[in-house]
């Protein structure tokens, strides 16, 4: 047994006051979850601390809360971890992050999440006719989706998403994991259309800054952000949709540059991104339209010497040999017959592998 | 006043189940649950669904399985009507989208499950019960407009009118605290079992018998109370679920010896004899000292013996488990299990409809005993049972609902409800916790009323649960809130579990003799004689439990010894 202290972040919507802080100490052992010791804490101190929990296993998903700052479900992370992790020897449990609070650590899921799951079109829509007996199906396409099936809309992807911060309405890292689940299953009819949506939404699947929080957050290894990757290449490379957020074209066009320079040339990425990936793109009038509207940013840049106008002209790249390298990866990568994805439940974890 | 056609609380499988059907039918529907229904305890059934899909299957071999499984305690009507549609209800769940694992050909690939003769158990890695419920909910998404959803909202009672039909139910929006009566032509009650009176438990945290016992304090029937699962691999350190499907992949149980012991109680199933075979053999192996462990009370589940690679496609859940709460890597070591309390195989009585003697009442799932799994419930088979019979709920209760007109319901009802939670909010700080009781009722049932039992045990735990009962009525709360205030709402939870734990003793206590869950040290043998019967439980006029016999259905299949 050991002591472990645990601030709370409580909140009563009746009392009319803000949030704030409350300390409870609790006994347990070090390997028992963060949820044991908010139950202790309730049960023995004040059982009117609100948090929403079921299974206690990381099955049900109610849980989800930050813990130290960091989204995850109470019932997955130990004490003697938290603790460790801890600014100052005690453990911090506030709510999750993009959904409003209704009390102590419940937040409004409704509201935010579940919103946004149903805006994925969440239902298989079969081919027809439907068969007497099951689809016959590849056994790897059933082991693929089951990774994004073991979401269990817990929220903590939700919670911690930076694009979400800056762009309220952006679906999402659960919703667009969902919207995978679909995207991936053979039995589903409308793939080009599911994909059409989401690249044509300016809060879909192109919204995604690729900062791997949500990777990060996610209990269960979903890993939603290569879910959304996933959902890109199929949209740019397998269905050729050309999206009118230019999210296909700045992809293409941030590869090839990466390919040619070894490095981001963020001077010709703009034009390409909006013109068209070739380096003439600049001299289009779509990417003439989008540099004038980015002029005052531009000046900015030069001004402040973050860009120089020699960098502009003369790119930075990466010595020839290892150009050379990067390009290797290219080839490699672009030469296999099959495009391989990241499964947990078909490759597993890099330690899994030793 | 919301008013259905039909009105369905507990919103797991057989809940959800019981909607989409009653919606198909073209009736209005309402499914209320006090958590939202993706966090319902379904989620946590893992191995897979039982259905004689293979070519060199039958269904009557499985239903003979189920029966044999039962120690004869189940109904054969009910298990042969299970089992001979379960191929069908397998292919709808394959049809709106469940990701069932497949073959080299594509077709659903089948594992081995305890208790059964074949390979018959389709199965998604082991969170079967998790990708199940989230694809009905994803239909029941879909069918927004016919389905009315009450997501997190907890039912205080049942509601009778003055002919003794039930015609609603009172429930609290957990979110504002307001209450509202639930006006309905039949009520499906799918609201799970009481696992919490046992501590450890399997068993969610939700899973505290609301619905067996508002449907107890209405009158209904509760039936095979006494037959209580304990599951043979639960992890040691806290009780966790380890699913069956380990055991059907190949997994070796082990005592301190390193023996494979079952050889000594089923030489021919081996691990994958029935469960309470499984969980006997365990508890005798640790009772004579032959367990493993700092204090000899575990067993040693060792899959190191199933390829690597299949582990970490098809149990994946479980390697997660047994490094984040034992920290175990199951794919390289031993991990201690014990038997623990996991499923309920009584229940609220019904007919294969779902219907209850209540006229108006219907119930599915594990709140339900029709009875299917008798004395011991099959491993696979509690999926199963929630969607046969939550289907067959939902399309009963349609046919019902369009055949009547709406009924009137008191609404002085919801005074009586709101009245009985002010109570408990106002109630002085003199009297125990309510956190307490709870806690000591499930170390007693635990202690009491497991896998070994006997008269005297049973009577203690009788009388310790008389006193909770007492000392319930003026438990106090902290919480005086209305916005989740989830400490009242345990207050109502520890009354049902109390209820529910009353039931499970008396029952116990009556059956004297051993069969499927039930094992008494005092009565060792099956008694087919005297106790071929079910037992089941009515509240009396002074909310006593009053018991009552009902027979058992037998079809093919005559009792016969049981060995595995």
């Amino acid at each position: 047994m050991a002591e472990f202290t645990l601030r709370l972040r409580r909140y009563d919507p009746e009392t009319g006051g803000g949030a704030y802080w409350e300390e409870h100490t609790v006994e347990l052992e070090p390997h028992r979850s963060v949820l044991e010791g908010i139950l202790q804490a309730k049960a023995r101190h004040d059982g009117s601390i609100g948090i929403r929990c079921s299974c206690r296993a990381a099955i049900c998903g109610s849980c989800g809360v930050r813990i130290n700052g960091h989204p995850d479900l109470a019932c997955h992370t130990h004490l003697g971890h938290a603790k460790q992790h801890s600014a100052d020897g005690v453990i911090e449990v506030e709510p999750m992050g993009n959904m409003p609070v209704i009390k102590d650590l419940i937040v409004d899921m409704e509201a935010v999440h579940w919103k946004k799951i149903r805006r994925v079109t969440p239902w298989l829509i079969p081919k027809l006719p439907v068969p007497e007996r099951e689809n016959i199906v590849p056994r790897e396409s059933m082991v693929d989706v089951t990774q994004s099936m073991a979401c269990i809309q817990c929220g903590a992807c939700v919670s911690d998403c930076l694009s979400m911060e800056v762009d309220p309405e952006f679906i999402g890292p659960a919703a667009l994991a969902k919207a995978y689940r679909f995207v991936g299953d053979p039995r589903d009819d409308q793939h080009f259309e599911r994909l059409q949506d989401l690249a044509e939404d300016p809060h879909g699947i192109y919204d995604c800054t690729h900062c791997f929080q949500c990777i990060e957050a996610c209990p269960k290894g979903v890993a939603p952000m290569s879910q959304i990757m996933r959902l890109r290449r199929l949209a740019g490379n397998d269905f050729d949709i050309e999206d009118i957020n230019n999210g296909e074209r700045h992809e293409a066009a941030f590869a090839s540059l990466v390919k040619q320079y070894g490095l981001l040339n963020e001077s010709e990425l703009l034009p390409r991104s909006y013109a068209g990936d070739s380096p003439l793109a600049k001299f289009k009038p779509a990417a003439a339209a989008e540099l004038s509207s980015s002029l005052p940013a531009i000046a900015k840049a030069l001004l402040r010497r973050k860009v120089t106008p020699g960098g502009v002209l003369k790119p930075h790249r990466l010595p020839a040999a290892d150009r050379k390298a990067v390009k290797q990866i290219y080839e490699t990568v672009e030469g296999r017959d099959e495009r391989r994805e990241f499964n947990i439940y078909i490759s597993g974890r890099d330690e899994d592998l030793t | 006043m919301p008013a259905h056609d039909v009105l369905i609380i507990g919103a797991g499988l057989a809940g959800q189940r019981a909607a989409l059907a009653a919606a198909n039918a073209g009736v209005s529907v309402a499914i209320m649950s006090k958590v939202h229904p993706v966090r319902s305890h379904s989620v946590a059934a893992a191995g897979g669904i039982n259905a004689a899909i293979a070519i060199d299957d039958d269904w009557t071999e499985h239903a003979y399985d189920t029966v044999k499984g039962s120690d004869f305690l189940g109904d054969q009507d009910a298990i042969e009507i299970m089992c001979s549609e379960a191929p069908g209800e397998a292919m709808h769940l394959e049809h709106i989208g469940v990701t069932f694992h497949r073959n080299e050909k594509g077709e659903l690939d089948l594992r081995a499950f305890g208790g059964a003769s074949k390979k018959r158990t389709a199965y998604v890695a082991d969170i079967t019960g998790q990708a199940i419920l989230h694809v009905l909910y994803e239909q029941l998404m879909r069918h927004h407009a016919t389905v009315d959803r009450f997501e997190e909202w907890f039912c205080t009672s049942l509601i009778l009118d003055d002919d003794g039909e039930c015609v609603g139910a009172v429930a609290r929006d957990i979110r504002s605290g307001t209450m509202e009566i639930f006006n309905a032509k039949s009520v499906i009650l799918a609201n799970g079992g009481n696992g919490q009176c046992y501590k450890p438990t399997t068993n969610a945290l939700i899973c505290t018998g609301d619905g067996i016992a508002q449907a107890y304090r209405i009158g209904a029937p509760i039936m095979d109370m006494e037959m209580v699962q304990y599951h043979p691999t639960t992890l040691a350190e806290n009780g966790f679920l380890i699913t069956e499907g380990a055991r059907g992949e190949g997994a070796h149980l082990l005592n301190s010896e390193g023996r494979r012991f079952m050889e000594d109680y089923a030489p021919n199933k081996m691990e994958l004899a029935s469960r309470d075979v499984v969980s006997r053999a365990e508890q005798t192996e640790i009772n004579e000292g032959r367990g493993v462990g700092p204090d000899g009370q575990g067993i040693y589940l060792d899959v190191t013996v199933v390829p690597r690679k299949r582990v970490l496609e098809a149990l994946r859940e479980i390697v997660n488990i047994g490094r984040d709460f034992a920290g175990t890597d199951i794919t390289r070591e031993p991990i201690m299990i014990r038997p623990g309390q996991h499923y309920i195989m009584g229940g609220v009585k019904t007919d294969v409809d779902g219907r209850t003697p209540v006229e108006g009442l219907y119930a599915a799932g594990e709140v339900a005993c029709v009875s299917v799994h008798g004395g011991n419930r099959l491993g696979a088979n509690s999926l199963l049972d929630t969607l046969i019979f939550g289907r067959r709920s939902g399309e009963d209760a349609a046919r019902r609902g369009a055949e009547m007109a709406m009924p009137h319901t008191p609404a002085s009802r919801l005074r009586e409800d709101a009245a009985m939670i002010d109570e408990i909010v106002k109630r002085p700080r003199t009297g125990r916790r309510v956190s307490e009781i709870k806690d000591e009722l499930g170390t007693t049932m635990n202690e009491f009323v497991a896998v070994y039992r006997d008269e005297d045990g049973l009577n203690k735990a009788h009388e310790i649960v008389h006193r909770l009962k007492e000392e319930a009525a003026s438990a106090y709360i902290d919480d005086y809130g209305t916005v989740f205030n989830q400490d009242v709402l345990g207050a109502l939870e520890v009354g049902y579990m109390l209820d529910c734990a009353e039931m499970t003793i008396v029952s116990a206590i009556d059956r004297k003799e051993s069969r499927g869950a039930q094992y008494r040290l005092d009565y060792p043998d099956r008694h087919d004689e005297e106790w071929l019967k079910h037992i089941n439980v009515t509240c009396d006029g002074d909310g006593e439990p009053r018991i009552t016999y009902s027979p058992v259905t037998i079809t093919k299949w005559e009792p016969e010894v049981r060995k595995y």
